[in-house]
């Protein structure tokens, strides 16, 4: 059914449609209207999950944890201070290998209070060993959050959905739901291959030392140090696993194709602009303006940050003269981490440095800074000339 | 590609009304529509924007309105506070909830679409200061996009259980008490 609805309603129905059995979720701006829309689901008959409602958003992740577990289907979301008052959890939601999925309507961080959009929260979560996609638009919000289920499941690893807040979360727009049929033809019920049993007590994740050890069974167990390393490698793996998660859902709905960057005119493109969340659709419009005075020049849009598709990023790139990186979050202290993220991925894929292009770090939108299509395309036709403002943060004032 | 901005006040409903609107223009085939709120610290009786763009294809710019070819006003006093008509194109329309005729107003020679919409609402069996189900008939009166009775249609569904015939009613009231002229 295609509807016209907010980019939290479009979260909201995949999950409702994924048939998650348990949701934990302290409401935060601008989360909220998603986490109301499922108690209301819940309330209403229409989903038949158990809504806990927590005091934190410590707890809200540390029900999942228990949740998933014990085998059930679990979500949760939120945003900016509530994702970071989390964070020890969404480690221990991956060092646990648990598929939970968690929405992330992005937004500031404080200090200061600042309620509005930009990518600091999840970008700061990115070495916690969770996967995490960036939606552009509703399509993708529903649609991703769809995958990330399948993807948790498959590899035993927690999938983070991350869409901008207020431009998507509040902003209505059409987009197609899912036929019920069909989601669970392309996502059947979750099966752990294992789940807590109070008849059959265990403790999970206890003290794990650093060296390899005979098991209580008399067999040789993974260290700490092993069990982290499979992580890593599962997660890298993961990147292929996202590619054929998005083929099959591309055979059941016939949307996506493009899961890990997805480029815009980028063929022929001496210059490309990389950028991530609903920026990139604002690109393709700038674009089309500098593309008719006669420049070569694409977008390409980074769908899945963690694990990092360097490959396929490095691919985009190669031929190009010039990458402008277009970042609404910092490493502070550095740069972007999107751009050294890509930078270092060309170091890697592109072995004659020579023919390497040019990478240029820029920053749009901290703290909801509104991002004008005219500054934008200002500023890269600045940048194909070379004389970009320092510092390159766009509609700075200082 | 049309661009309507709308002004209003925190709590009166500006939102809501674009949000009818856009959807009856998705439903009367204009697959692009993004109807887009502006959030500040807003509290009630504080100035308030939104965007709604509708358009045929699909949208990709979801910055706040610059330029836009219509302009609704839910609250004649904001004219004092806010420069509703910054960037309005030309041959441009401002929507205006006001008592006072076309003729008492100046923009400057633009196109005006007028009614007491404040008025009107009450008339129509709504409470004091409900103005966001009649404005939309003014818009209706004077720019059409979607065929009037699919946006009835949507502001009894929008209202389902707040007095869905009296919004519709304000509606249908300040559609036919509207003025046009230039100002």
């Amino acid at each position: 059914m295609h509807i016209i609805e907010t980019g939290n309603v479009a979260a909201a129905l995949g999950v409702k449609l994924a048939g998650v059995q348990v949701v934990a979720a302290y409401p935060i701006t601008p989360q909220t209207p998603l986490t109301e829309k499922l108690s209301e689901l819940i309330e209403a008959g229409e989903m038949d999950a158990r809504y806990v409602p927590v005091e934190s958003e410590h707890s809200a992740l540390a029900v999942c944890i228990g949740a998933s577990s014990a085998g059930a289907r679990s979500f949760t979301a939120t945003s900016a201070n509530g994702l970071l008052y989390m964070h020890e959890q969404v480690h221990w939601a991956a060092g646990a290998r648990l598929p939970i999925v968690m929405c992330v309507a992005n937004r500031a961080v404080g200090a200061p209070w600042n309620i509005w959009n930009d990518h600091q929260d999840s970008i700061s979560q990115r070495d916690t060993g969770w996967i995490q996609i960036y939606s552009c638009d509703h399509q993708q919000i529903i649609d991703d959050t769809l995958k990330a289920f399948r993807l948790a499941e498959t590899t035993s690893i927690p999938v983070m959905v991350c869409y901008d807040g207020y431009l998507l979360s509040h902003t209505y727009m059409p987009f197609e739901v899912p036929e019920q049929e069909k989601v669970e033809q392309f996502l059947p019920p979750f099966h752990p291959s294992y789940a807590l049993d109070p008849s059959s007590p265990a403790n999970l994740n206890t003290v794990t030392l650093p060296e390899i050890r005979t098991d209580v069974h008399g067999e040789m167990a993974h260290g700490y140090m092993e069990i982290r390393y499979l992580l890593q490698e599962d997660l890298r793996k993961a990147v292929q696993v996202v590619e054929e998660i998005d083929a099959a859902f591309q055979e059941i709905f016939g949307r996506g194709g493009a899961p890990l960057v997805e480029p815009y005119r980028c063929d022929d493109a001496e210059y490309v602009v990389v950028g991530m969340g609903s920026l990139t659709y604002q690109l393709w419009d700038v674009i089309e303006t500098l593309r008719t005075e006669g420049h070569k020049i694409g977008v390409l849009g980074v769908r899945l940050y963690r694990p990092f598709p360097d490959a396929a990023v490095a691919a985009a790139l190669r031929g190009a003269r010039g990458v402008f990186v277009m970042e609404k979050a910092l490493s502070y202290g550095y740069e972007g981490a999107l751009c050294s993220d890509l930078k270092s991925a060309l170091y890697d894929h592109i072995p004659d440095k020579s023919r390497a292009p040019f990478v240029k770090g820029l920053v749009a939108g901290i703290g909801g800074r509104e991002i004008r299509t005219a500054d934008l395309t200002d500023t890269l036709r600045s940048g194909l000339v070379g004389s970009i403002p320092e510092p390159g943060w766009i509609g700075i004032q200082l | 590609m049309t661009e309507i901005r709308w002004h209003g006040r925190g709590g009166q409903g500006a939102i809501t009304a674009s949000r009818i609107v856009a959807t009856a223009a998705f439903k009367n085939g204009y697959t692009g529509v993004a109807m887009i709120p502006t959030f500040g610290t807003e509290r009630r009786g504080a100035p308030i924007f939104s965007s709604l763009k509708i358009a045929r294809q699909k949208i990709h710019d979801l910055s706040p309105i610059e330029a836009p070819d219509i302009v609704v006003v839910l609250d004649h006093l904001l004219l004092d506070e806010v420069d509703v008509a910054k960037g309005l194109k030309a041959g441009g329309l401002i929507v205006l909830n006001t008592p006072k005729p076309v003729t008492a107003c100046d923009f400057g020679g633009v196109r005006l679409a007028v009614a007491d919409v404040s008025a009107l609402s009450v008339e129509a069996g709504l409470p004091q200061g409900r103005v966001n189900s009649g404005i939309i008939g003014v818009l209706c009166r004077a720019f059409d996009i979607v065929p009037f009775e699919s946006v009835l249609e949507e502001i009894e569904a929008e209202f389902d259980g707040k007095k869905p015939k009296a919004n519709a009613g304000a509606a249908r009231l300040a559609y036919d008490k509207t003025t046009v002229g230039v100002a």
